[in-house]
């Protein structure tokens, strides 16, 4: 009876921790070059709200996860035009990208099924199954090998690291960022598809809830690496599946079981935060001086 | 033979090079030569593409070359050395050669790369780990990297902008050898400077700035030390700063023992003791990054307290483990070595920056906490007025003002508190020479007033002409405590690289 | 007059852009983007109920607007004004039901300062850790969004309740809680029409929060912490301080919609009562430049887009409210692209303060 509860533990945790995985490598790859991606829970949306109603319609969720990918890019790439051609500020970029989806996937599915709050249930035949759990932790070796064995990854951490040496070196530092940029979108949007049309059957107003920041503080604490940061997300989607298991247990209001991935989120920002070394041109847009 | 033609180059209002012809021919050391601000930085700045001039033209062997990025310099051949490295600290010196110019496809082929690496390094007497990181190399190291990375990547003009700056005077011979090897081995050697000895000691032929524009050219052994200085001042120059014997009285600043550590627990100051006492300056030279920086912010109450250790007396009294704050009130001031990281609040106006430090004193705070904005006002024009701040409107924005306006109202600031003791970092640096003058009257003026001086300052000229007494920091502990007047420079030089295998960790 | 003009450039410009690229959105999702701007519009200038109704939705807007305000002139992204507005006006409700017996003269106020004071400690979390840690507060502020929504809702369900209440609010503020409406005074405002006192002390705050910020000597060490980190303590200044005290600010303004919210409006405390005011917020105090007329003038902009998209929603045949939100992020987004203003980066290289 107990090998079968820890079984089934292990199994919703790694459920639950694959699109929190996905939005953080996205955002790893984002973050490494220098570009802070606060934007992960609007992306999760837009992926999760695309995926679904590209499956409602077209009655086939492959198509539905090439579109939430689509939405993805396109969608990171008014998060990249803003910061890296304009030098807006990251974080505030990044918020406004999060209430945009709190505003488009309501104004859209508004407009298409005459509901604001969630788009028509997909039948269990037409969900991602597996797939997009062992894409997301197939990635993880994946991400490493990019980052630290090819020419494109030893940009990108240049130009997150020291974006005037990159440059100086003939390296262009924009579009490295771009890509980037790009990169984040398409993987957390696969994680927000899995989210509306993997682990449910519909996409539902906020559905995200936090997962974009928990997928940061995820990234944090993982020290912007791809192992660590997997090791972190399995941490969080843990602790969500221990809060799934206790909500049948009697005498604990929701509302408190509800809290624990955001409270096991601020922990763990405070505690580790001090040990962990940011790419150092973080957050800072580069700027030619003339 | 690298030509520039007429280049001309505008930063808002500044007229950074205004019509710059210069010539360098191949298989030649070329010295670029020009005060703070001459605009010579800004001219090799534009040969390498970091810069595009708003006029003129750039040739290599007579054709016109379209240099539009770094990366269409070094496609043309050109290599630069900058004067802050351009290296990533968390990669290897492998990694940072290859960096643009990778070998191999998709994939990195970092051996192949590290062969050639190590092809180049016993090519030119460049001797370096291709697998060590950068943040675990000494300066000197580092900028051996600098210099791989354009011979890997074929340049046959190499810029060095200000390359001894950081380094040892061990150091600088070493690199002048490599330097001559190249040229011997065909390359074309273009080194920026402000150092007159090195010039001489390095190059074949001198072009000289000022003001943006080129006001000379000669033959290295044809010139002398007294004519460029003529040419790069446009005038002839008081090679020491005029004043009169110093007084001392009690001492006012006792250092003992001072231990400061970095975040990382290495030692930065180890163990320094000291005075400074009223109505004399006393230097600190050494060599950039040998605990400068650290020894005065930890007397003015900047590091955190866990990093320092030691006694710090403020006269009389142990203020070691005081606030900034409490250190300004005692009478304690400090022109920081970095006035936009530290000493001014670029966004925020002329009077917001003149309180820095002092906008919670009775004199400038009402009851109720309200700020007398008459008050402030005055104190702002009296710092304006007396320390000739231009332009002299409290309401700019400090970011308007120019460097040496900016460093004259942060020191206005500072001596308009009445300090006992005034901790001065780098006063001069990227100030124009009016500026500098006027600032070293200030310094020596506050000392005859009663006041105890700190001085640190990487210009090694400017340390002894205005101290008094000075110390010699190298690595963290005082290397030797002379009389500037009596002691020659080559004597102050040897101390602060103590013959040993300095930088080498 | 010119350099006012100057400032108002950029935010004028986004608004137009904003509503430019919304009424594109709204042909795409095929509706009539004239009949859409003519109601939007239309139904939130109507004299009494239009204007009425506005003013009553721009109150909890200046209040986070100023929120989010004053911690950006501390260099400090505050999102967690919908969490602390929901603790501050839990506390509210809270003061006007277990102290219902007391005199309107003591418990209006005090229900007044429990929410200002819940808010300011939900603020004052994030502050302290960001202060003591180096966590940023970007993520803990919306990490205490979430914890404010289940914890209200828990005491609302638990203690609170009303027996056979179908609907999860509260029990009602006692009669001596209630600030007064402003349809009494005001002729030809309708008394049903919930705008109340809570409008004028969001208006005496703006003037407040402007003299704090550039008249007093906190609100200079304020400033100067934002504004450059380093040069404020080497000013003597605490920098730890200034974050959890503008944290704490900001909170305790957040907060205060509880004033309006409780107090002057449904006299209880309504789970889920916020329409996203405090992320609204951020929209205002960015369109404003930060400085308070501006959050004042916003605030009514996007207090009448609130009361215009209600209409919206039910007269248009697709889009619905919203649409606002749409408008609010491409604003923020053109007004941080174009004035390229940044928050400095108090963290080292060790990754303090970075996300």
């Amino acid at each position: 009876m107990d090998e079968v509860f820890s079984f089934a533990l292990v199994l919703s945790t790694i459920r639950l921790a694959t699109p929190l995985l996905l939005a953080a490598l996205g955002g790893m790859f984002s973050e490494r070059a220098g570009v802070i991606n606060i934007a992960l829970e609007g992306l999760l949306l837009a992926g999760a709200f695309t995926a679904a109603t590209v499956t409602h319609f077209s009655g086939n969720p492959w198509i539905g996860l090439m579109a939430a990918i689509g939405a993805g890019v396109a969608v990171a790439a008014i998060h990249a035009l803003a910061t890296i051609r304009f030098k807006a500020d990251q974080v505030v970029t990044g918020t406004a990208i999060n209430i945009l989806f709190l505003g488009v996937p309501a104004l859209l599915s508004g407009a298409l099924f005459d509901s604001t709050g969630a788009t028509p249930q997909i039948p269990q035949r037409n969900l991602l199954q597996m797939a997009p759990i062992v894409l997301a932790f197939g990635l993880v070796p994946l991400s490493w090998w990019v980052l630290n064995r090819s020419r494109f990854g030893l940009r990108l951490r240049a130009v997150g690291e020291n974006p005037e040496a990159a440059d100086a070196a003939g390296v262009r530092v924009e579009a490295i960022r771009w890509a980037g940029v790009l990169l984040s979108g398409a993987l957390a949007a696969i994680g927000g598809a899995y989210l509306s049309v993997g682990q449910s059957s519909l996409f539902t107003r906020n559905m995200s809830a936090g997962r974009g920041f928990i997928a940061l503080a995820a990234l944090i604490f993982g020290k912007w690496r791809p192992v660590q940061t997997m090791l972190a997300c399995l941490l969080f989607g843990l602790a969500e599946a221990v809060a799934i298991q206790m909500q049948g247990v009697a005498g604990i209001p929701v509302q408190f079981i509800q809290m624990i991935p955001y409270l096991l989120t601020m922990i763990v920002l405070a505690g580790f935060i001090g040990s962990s070394r940011a790419p150092k041109a973080l957050g800072i847009p580069y700027q030619k001086e003339s | 033979m690298l030509e520039l033609r007429e280049v001309t180059k505008r930063f808002g209002r500044v007229l950074a090079n205004d019509r710059v012809s210069l010539g360098v021919r191949s298989g030649t050391i070329h010295a670029i030569v020009g005060e703070n601000g001459a605009g010579k930085s800004t001219a090799m700045r534009i040969a390498y593409g970091f810069y595009r001039a708003d006029q003129g033209s750039i040739s290599i062997d007579g054709r016109i070359v379209e240099i539009r990025n770094p990366h269409d310099a070094i496609a043309a051949g050109i290599g630069m050395v900058h004067q802050h490295f351009m290296l990533i600290d968390t990669m290897t010196v492998t990694e940072n050669i290859v960096l643009g110019a990778e070998p191999g496809g998709v994939a990195l082929d970092l051996e192949r790369a590290g062969a050639r690496v190590r092809e180049l390094s016993s090519a030119f007497g460049l001797a370096i780990d291709p697998k060590a990181r950068i943040e675990d190399l000494s300066v000197g190291q580092q900028q051996r990297v600098e210099l791989l990375k354009a011979l890997y990547r074929e340049a046959s003009i190499l810029i060095l902008d200000e390359p001894t700056a950081v380094l040892t005077p061990q150091e600088v011979q070493e690199l002048f050898a490599i330097l001559r090897s190249m040229r011997d081995q065909g390359k074309t050697i273009v080194i920026i400077t402000h150092k007159l000895s090195e010039v001489l000691a390095l190059s074949d032929e001198v072009t000289v700035m000022r003001d943006g524009r080129v006001v000379g050219r000669r033959i290295t052994r044809e010139t002398t030390a007294a004519d460029l200085a003529r040419l790069m001042v446009g005038r002839e120059v008081l090679l020491r700063v005029e004043k009169g014997p110093a007084s001392p009285g009690e001492p006012v600043l006792e250092v003992r023992d001072l231990r400061v550590t970095a975040q990382d627990g290495s030692p930065r100051v180890d163990g320094v003791s000291f005075e400074v006492r009223r109505g004399e300056i006393v230097g600190v030279a050494g060599v950039e990054g040998n605990g400068q920086t650290e020894l005065v912010e930890a007397i003015a109450g900047l590091v955190h307290r866990g990093r320092v250790a030691g006694s710090i007396r403020f006269a009389g009294r142990e203020i070691a483990g005081a606030s900034p704050r409490e250190r300004r009130e005692l009478g304690i001031a400090h022109v920081p070595e970095d006035r936009h990281r530290r000493g001014l609040i670029l966004e925020l106006d002329l009077r917001e920056n003149s309180i820095l430090g002092v906008h919670d004193r009775p004199e400038l705070s009402r009851a109720g906490g309200l700020l007398d904005r008459r008050a402030i006002l005055e104190k702002t024009t009296r710092i304006l007025t007396a320390f000739d701040v231009r332009p002299p409107d409290p309401e700019l924005p400090a970011r308007a003002l120019s460097g040496g306006n900016q460093q004259k109202l942060v020191i206005g600031r500072e001596l308009d508190a009445g300090p006992r003791l005034v901790l001065v970092a780098q006063p001069t640096r990227g100030v124009d020479i009016g500026a500098i003058e006027f600032i070293h009257g200030k310094l020596i003026e506050l000392r005859d007033a009663g006041c105890a001086v700190l001085l640190v300052s990487a210009e090694l000229e400017e340390v002894t002409s205005l101290s008094d007494r000075l110390l010699v920091l190298r690595e963290g502990t005082i290397a030797g405590l002379v009389d500037p007047a009596s002691t020659p420079t080559e004597t102050i030089g040897l101390m602060m690289t103590g013959g040993a295998k300095r930088g080498m960790k | 007059m010119r350099k006012t003009l100057g400032r108002a450039a950029v935010p004028l410009l986004a608004i137009a852009a904003a509503f430019a690229l919304g009424a594109i959105i709204v042909v795409l999702i095929g509706d009539d983007p004239v009949e859409t701007y003519r109601l939007l519009i239309g139904s939130a200038l109507s004299w009494p109920d239009g204007i009425g109704y506005t003013l009553f939705y721009a109150t909890p807007l200046i209040f986070t607007g100023l929120a989010v305000a004053l911690a950006l002139h501390a260099g400090l992204l505050n999102i967690g004004a919908e969490g602390q507005l929901y603790v501050g006006a839990f506390a509210a409700a809270w003061v006007g039901i277990v102290l219902a017996g007391l005199s309107p003269w003591v418990l209006v106020p005090l229900a007044m300062f429990a929410a200002a004071a819940a808010g300011g400690a939900w603020g004052a979390v994030p502050g302290w850790l960001k202060a003591r840690f180096g966590a940023h507060e970007v993520i803990n502020t919306i990490m205490m969004n979430f914890i404010a929504v289940a914890l209200t809702s828990y005491f609302t369900q638990y203690h609170f309740k009303e027996a056979g209440d179908p609907i999860m609010q509260t029990g009602p503020i006692g009669e001596g809680a209630r600030i007064a409406r402003l349809g009494g005074f005001i002729p030809g405002l309708p008394e049903r029409i919930p705008l109340n006192v809570s409008f004028l002390i969001a208006i005496a705050a703006c003037i407040a929060v402007s003299i704090f910020l550039w008249r007093t000597r906190w609100g200079y060490s304020l400033r100067a912490t934002g504004a450059n980190p380093a040069a404020a303590e080497y000013g003597g200044i605490r920098t730890g301080r200034q974050i959890i005290i503008a944290m704490t600010l900001s909170g305790a303004l957040a907060g205060m919609v509880g004033i309006g919210e409780v107090l002057g409006y449904r006299y209880r405390f309504y789970d889920g009562f916020s329409a996203g005011y405090g992320f609204t917020g951020i929209a205002v105090a960015l369109l404003a430049r930060r400085s308070p007329l501006g959050v004042f003038l916003a605030a009514l902009l996007f207090g009448a887009l609130l009361r215009g998209g209600l209409f919206v929603d039910i007269f248009t045949e697709k889009v619905s409210k919203d649409l606002v939100l749409v408008l609010q992020a491409i604003i923020i987004i053109f007004v941080a692209s174009a004035a390229g203003f940044r928050l400095p980066f108090t963290g080292s290289s060790k990754g303090e303060g970075k996300v």
